[in-house]
């Protein structure tokens, strides 16, 4: 090979490289100064206390209250997303004809790219307006509006990968089925979707692994009140945005509370890290299944 | 009874039971039909709702002026300038590392053990949440090298962020080029990267700019890694180097969004609108050049 070859081999080689290298600059980044922070906070203190109170002249550093935010958003996301996002894939991958689905994918692509901050506005001035209109004691900031408008948005995602995992099912299977007599939903429900059932699986768990990670939404809708609560109807306040909370002041570095926010930062990291990796390895199986 | 009057029951059950699955099926359809008519319904509204809150806010003025404590002299100017600026950063960035990582992977080292290794990581970050990024700008880029908060730092953030979107897109355009295409460079006696160069990139390039154009405006988006990094929410200029603070379009309607006046959010929602128009060009940008693309391959 002439050396010119082996120099670009090399160039190519390290720009794909830069990949693991951001990886483990959000590793390494996230564990100096967790373990800074955790050098000050006991472990046990942080994961199981119940207040969290950082910015308070006597502060208290129990996540358990951004953690019952997070899961709260993102479980009401969840109960829009998931019901209406399979119900939309099985529509789109068994019934629709051609045209409809020409007309559908575009219009479901544009709202996978609205930028969530416009989704917060929506969440703030229309949803949580119009639940209030019939929910009394639905605060101005609460957990359930910018939960419905967070499923909305991850709709497409969980619609567009359970799709895919429904045309990967191959067509001899469904034709057994209507030739036993089935109808086009028994089909569905009993042959099709359990046969895409790894790559359904795979798409919801990214889905909620999108919601726990989700920020802007909740910024601007939930209120950014830590409060360890089940109730969607008043104010709470997510992992992600303590992050940005902290970000909007003006943080001195070293201080503990700019160490805070990293270790919130390792927290949502691992969470979501987990689940991508279970939804990869589902989605790799699927692939398998039918290859 | 007679054999004959059984078997005309069973027929009668069998017609009842065939009646009620097909009518069973019919509503069920109907209720897939149902959710994407109210899926598309709140993407109507939520247009409608902004369209109705800020278009009579939206003027020349308005993209013009500079942001202000008074709602109806404060504009998007900065904001504009700062968002295009900093996408065009990230653009130069994240362009060439992304395309020659998915050249490594595509033409290079797609069996070996480390580009198997490398392709799992890249899926993994894609999903990662954007505002871990933004920690990640925080503690490297900002602070280890000292870059402040500029644009350069805001770019070299968002570069990252998009860069698994960069090269999972470009390696399905190069992934799309015949075999046979690369076969005829090379029995001509051309290198490997000379087929690369002269026969593959420039028949992926449509494939390549459409996944480019796609990933940007994704970033052009993006509101909580800048403002982890430290993004400045009043900035009264427009940013002049690589090095000068910035603000961006979404951290300008955040900061308006949070505001109680009806005023500042009248502002938001016109400041929505401007983003929307720039994702629909970038967006038109992309299906344009697809379509271009689909045509050429026909051919």
């Amino acid at each position: 090979m002439k050396p010119f070859e082996r120099v670009i081999e090399w160039v190519l080689f390290l720009c794909a490289l830069l990949s693991i290298g951001t990886t483990a600059g959000i590793i390494i980044v996230l564990a100096v100064e967790t373990i800074n922070f955790l050098r000050e906070v006991p472990l046990a203190d942080f994961l199981f206390g119940v207040e969290w109170t950082p910015l308070f002249a006597t502060p208290r550093f129990g996540v358990l209250p951004l953690v019952s935010g997070t899961i709260l958003v993102s479980a009401i996301a969840m109960a829009v997303a998931l019901p209406m996002g399979l119900l939309s894939a099985i529509y789109l991958s068994e019934y629709a004809p051609l045209t409809v689905r020409r007309v559908i994918k575009p219009i479901l692509e544009i709202l996978a790219g609205v930028p969530t901050v416009v989704y917060g506005y929506f969440a703030l001035l229309f949803v949580t307006p119009i639940l209030q209109s019939f929910i009394p004691g639905l605060a101005g900031f609460n957990a359930l509006g910018p939960g419905i408008v967070m499923g909305i948005m991850i709709l497409p995602l969980v619609s567009s990968l359970s799709e895919d995992a429904m045309r990967g099912v191959p067509r001899g299977l469904r034709e057994g089925s209507y030739a036993l007599g089935a109808t086009k939903m028994q089909t569905s429900l009993r042959v099709v979707v359990p046969a895409a059932f790894s790559g359904i699986t795979a798409a919801f768990i990214l889905a909620v692994s999108r919601a726990i990670g989700e920020t802007m939404i909740v910024a601007i809708a939930a209120g950014q009140q830590p409060r360890l609560t089940w109730n969607p109807k008043v104010p709470i306040e997510t992992m992600t945005t303590y992050i940005v909370q902290v970000s909007m002041g003006d943080t001195p570095q070293g201080t503990l509370e700019y160490r805070t926010i990293f270790a919130v930062g390792m927290l949502l990291f691992l969470g979501t890290f987990g689940l991508n990796l279970v939804s990869a390895w589902l989605r790799e199986r699927y692939r398998e299944e039918y290859a | 009874m007679s054999e004959s009057a059984t078997v005309a029951l069973a027929d009668q059950a069998a017609a009842r039971g065939i009646r009620r699955r097909r009518a069973v099926d019919i509503v069920f359809q109907a209720l897939a039909l149902l959710v994407l008519v109210v899926t598309l319904g709140a993407l109507a509204a939520l247009i409608a709702d902004v369209w109705s809150d800020g278009f009579s806010r939206l003027s020349w003025d308005f993209v013009t002026s500079f942001p202000s404590r008074r709602a109806s002299q404060a504009g998007i100017w900065h904001a504009l300038t700062g968002s295009v600026f900093v996408i065009l950063l990230t653009a130069l960035i994240a362009v060439p590392i992304g395309v020659a990582a998915a050249i490594y992977l595509e033409e290079y080292g797609s069996r070996s053990v480390t580009a198997r290794l490398i392709e799992i990581n890249i899926t993994n970050l894609a999903a990662v949440p954007s505002v871990i990024y933004g920690l990640l700008g925080l503690g490297l880029i900002v602070r280890m090298l000292g870059l402040g908060r500029s644009v350069l730092a805001g770019a070299a953030t968002l570069a990252l962020l998009v860069l698994p979107v960069v090269i999972l897109s470009t390696r399905e355009a190069l992934r799309a080029v015949p075999k046979s295409i690369r076969e005829g460079s090379y029995a001509l006696g051309a290198t490997k990267w000379q087929t690369i160069w002269h026969q593959v990139l420039p028949m992926a390039m449509p494939g390549i700019l459409t996944g480019l154009i796609l990933a940007l405006s994704r970033a052009i988006g993006e509101t909580a890694p800048l403002i982890t990094i430290g993004a400045v929410t009043f900035v009264t200029f427009v940013p002049d180097s690589i090095w000068s603070p910035f603000t961006v379009l979404p951290i300008q309607i955040f900061n308006w969004v949070s505001r109680p006046q009806v005023e500042f959010q009248t502002n938001a929602a016109a400041g929505i609108l401007v983003l929307l128009a720039l994702l629909l060009t970038m967006n038109a940008a992309a299906i344009w050049l697809r379509d271009r693309y689909k045509r050429k391959g026909a051919a």
